[in-house]
């Protein structure tokens, strides 16, 4: 008999206690992404959750707009602009309680914001004036992470600690299409859904990775399918509608805080500008294609559905609108006042201890400041008589 | 006097006693890691950590370096205090990106907002006859990354009070352990252990005039062997073990230099781009006018770590020590 005519025999039988965990049924997600406004279920829509979401949508492209608008004054060394994906960073911020954290990339400074954050201390980082312009704590919102997908096992782990302590706190995170590529977008799914930890994960799935398209990026049939091999559940909602986004993401972070485990959710969304002030966007994608998204404009979709049941006129659309102009007049002057730095904070938050070779160095910068001061900067000492300095 | 039965323990159980110690005074400390809870490690240094605390505190993660990491890093967001196993050096490499980027930067990042007391510990080092991936010394790595610590006990002693400390530590630590001293043996009063001496000094393990060795974590008894050797030659070594690289204790090294009048460093990981190069940077700048002859470094070779059957030729021995020793004799040879 050959090995082949064997086979049988040879085929391993799982250990004892192996058992298919869920059926995958339940876990994939649906063939196309979730919608409400534009059809018949939008006429459910709470009003005062439509007219929430409609104001933070209009202050969000007013932020993105004033802060493309400072990088070309200068005022921030880059903004990756959020224009056109308002409806997820609104959603991501407006669906999570006060004591929810939320994991921001670094695109999300708008998510940032809607939850709350001091617009200018949410631009720190990106002004550079230093990485992390808030406490984290205060607003539990994680630092702006620029190395892509390493924030999803932090809410993995923040997540499981709050579990672990009987704290009722949900994580989201959020991570672009790009990013999803990364081994710590897999590490991080895979330890959450091991470790049933509340936490949800939301994919703006924006086109690009830069100038990589998706097709480029992943062979899947959707980005919410890569959900179901690890045993959580895999949801697509249209990301340009931001009641679909809040509905989705709501029933996500329900289900984890009720002890049900995570949840990835793919948002298809987007990029209306380019990837950042620094990118050249019409080498890879045509006009026709971003006009094409412009027509399903995410404040335009909101703004329809107020306007067609009569839940908005036009002195409350102004006001909306003045109240927009307010927080960009507000941030662009104070962004235009120069920080005051101090120079010895380099050193201040390196250890809770300094090295006794940093206080070497702390000794030194501040010689160098004093000799700035007092105009003797560059007179040191000449001869070997100063090298013992 | 008072008689104290003394035990014998290895150095593995002095880090197992630690980890229990730490446990047991603070719910927050959590052990993490590959086949730390069952198995108890593979070097058994968690033993009985899971069946005292709990799955919850000692927990087998899913193998995944940079999500152990990653997820350390989220706990400690949330106020714990998570000490984590890389099962080996070799295979800490998937969490570099973790440890660079956000634990070694958090702290900065928020201002001093959110310090990140996570310990990492990582068998490290050669000479247990380990094959490739299983013997890298990944100290120099580590030491170039500002706001991390980087410690290494060379005693039982030093592997309990240590790695007490590193837990107590509101910054992270990186604690690696010499695999091949993980069986060494000292003895201590078991309801007693070791005073706990903080991180960052550098202590003398044996006094000598002649000549300083400046050396940490495995090469610290190779370094007592080669001095004792020594003293048939007329040698009389001074022995330094670091026992930090990240603080690093200038003045215990400077002033051993100072007295001695010579130096040389020894570590196993490579000379070029090693923590050699460094310290003997560190001692010429403070110690010029009172060095005999140049600092000199005993080093393992720039190499990959090599099969075990050729370790032994690679690892700086005794007999690589007392030559360079005999090279110190400057005057005679210039
Ligand atoms: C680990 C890592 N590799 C590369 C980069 C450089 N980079 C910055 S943004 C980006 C594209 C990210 O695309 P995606 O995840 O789709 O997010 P989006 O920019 O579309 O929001 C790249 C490659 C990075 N920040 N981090």
């Amino acid at each position: 008999m050959t090995v082949m005519e064997q086979r049988g025999a040879y085929r391993p039988t799982p250990p004892p206690a192996w058992q298919p965990r869920t059926d995958p049924a339940p876990l994939l997600p649906d063939a196309l992404p979730h919608r409400v406004l534009g059809t018949d279920a939008a006429a459910e829509a709470d009003p005062d959750l439509l007219r929430r979401l409609h104001k933070e949508l209009v202050r969000g492209r007013r932020y993105n707009v004033q802060a493309t608008a400072l990088t070309k004054q200068g005022r921030l060394a880059v903004y990756p602009s959020s224009t056109g994906q308002e409806a997820c960073e609104v959603a991501a911020a407006l669906v999570l309680e006060e004591r929810d954290w939320l994991f921001p990339s670094y695109r999300d400074t708008l998510a940032a914001v809607a939850r709350g954050l001091d617009p200018v201390q949410a631009l720190t980082l990106l002004r550079g004036d230093w990485h992390t312009g808030y406490d984290p704590r205060e607003h539990r919102v994680a630092p702006l992470s620029t190395p892509l997908a390493t924030q999803l096992p932090h809410a993995v782990g923040l997540a499981h600690a709050a579990r672990l302590k009987g704290d009722d706190v949900v994580a989201l995170a959020l991570v672009g299409d790009g990013g999803t590529s990364e081994g710590d977008f897999h590490e991080a799914l895979n330890f959450a859904a091991v470790w049933q930890a509340p936490v949800v994960f939301l994919v703006q799935n924006n086109g690009f990775a830069i100038s990589v398209p998706l097709a480029k990026q992943t062979a899947a049939p959707s980005l919410a399918h890569k959900a179901v091999g690890y045993g959580m559940p895999g949801r697509l909602v249209d990301g340009n509608d931001a009641v679909a986004v809040h509905q989705v993401l709501s029933e996500a972070i329900a289900h984890a805080r009720a002890g049900g485990g995570p949840t990835l959710v793919e948002a298809v969304t987007y990029r209306i500008d380019a990837h950042t002030n620094a990118d050249d966007a019409t080498r890879y994608r045509v006009d026709a294609e971003v006009e094409a998204w412009r027509a399903h404009d995410p404040v335009a979709l909101v703004e329809r559905e107020l306007t067609e049941r009569g839940l908005l006129d036009e002195a409350a659309l102004q006001a909306v609108r003045d109240d927009a102009e307010a927080m960009a007049a507000d941030l662009r002057e104070r962004m235009n006042q120069d920080p005051v730095l101090d120079p010895m904070d380099l050193f201040a938050h390196v250890y809770a201890h300094p090295t006794p070779q940093l206080l070497e160095q702390e000794s030194l910068l501040r010689a160098e400041l004093d000799a700035e001061a007092d105009g003797t900067l560059g007179a040191g000492p000449h001869g070997p008589e100063g090298a013992g300095r | 006097m008072t008689t104290v039965a003394l035990k014998p323990a290895t150095m593995a159980q002095a880090l197992g006693r630690a980890l229990r110690d730490a446990m047991a005074a603070d719910p927050s400390v959590h052990v993490m890691g590959e086949d730390v809870g069952t198995l108890g490690g593979v070097f058994r240094v968690t033993d009985g950590l899971a069946k005292e605390f709990g799955d919850d505190r000692c927990t087998d993660t899913p193998l995944a370096e940079a999500g152990i990491l990653g997820a350390a890093v989220g706990m400690a967001m949330y106020g714990l205090r998570p000490v984590v196993e890389m099962q080996f050096d070799a295979f800490a490499y998937p969490a570099f990106e973790q440890l660079i980027s956000h634990v070694a930067k958090m702290r900065n990042r928020t201002r001093g907002a959110m310090p990140l007391p996570i310990t990492i510990r990582v068998p490290y080092g050669g000479g247990i006859g380990g094959v490739e991936h299983h013997s890298d010394s990944s100290e120099a790595y580590y030491m170039a990354t500002p706001g991390l610590h980087v410690v290494m006990p060379a005693t039982v002693s030093d592997a309990y009070g240590l790695l007490r400390e590193a837990i107590a530590s509101d910054d992270p630590v990186v604690f690696l352990e010499p695999k091949r001293l993980y069986w060494s043996k000292d003895s201590w009063n078991p309801d007693e252990p070791p005073a706990v001496e903080p991180i960052g000094r550098a202590v003398v393990r044996r006094p000598g005039r002649s000549a300083t060795l400046i050396t940490y974590g495995p090469s610290v008894p190779v370094c007592l062997e080669a001095a004792e050797a020594a003293r048939a030659e007329g040698w009389d070594l001074e022995v330094v073990d670091l026992r930090s690289l990240v603080p690093f204790d200038d003045e215990t090294v400077a002033a051993s230099v100072r007295r001695t009048g010579r130096a040389v460093v020894v570590h196993e990981s490579g000379g070029f781009g090693g923590p050699g190069g460094e310290i003997a940077a560190r001692v010429t700048e403070r110690c010029f006018h009172h060095l005999e002859a140049p600092v000199l470094r005993v080093a393992g070779f720039d190499i990959p770590y090599p099969p075990p059957m050729l370790e032994r030729h690679h690892l700086p021995g005794v007999d690589r020590i007392l030559d360079a020793v005999g090279r110190l004799q400057w005057e005679a040879q210039s």
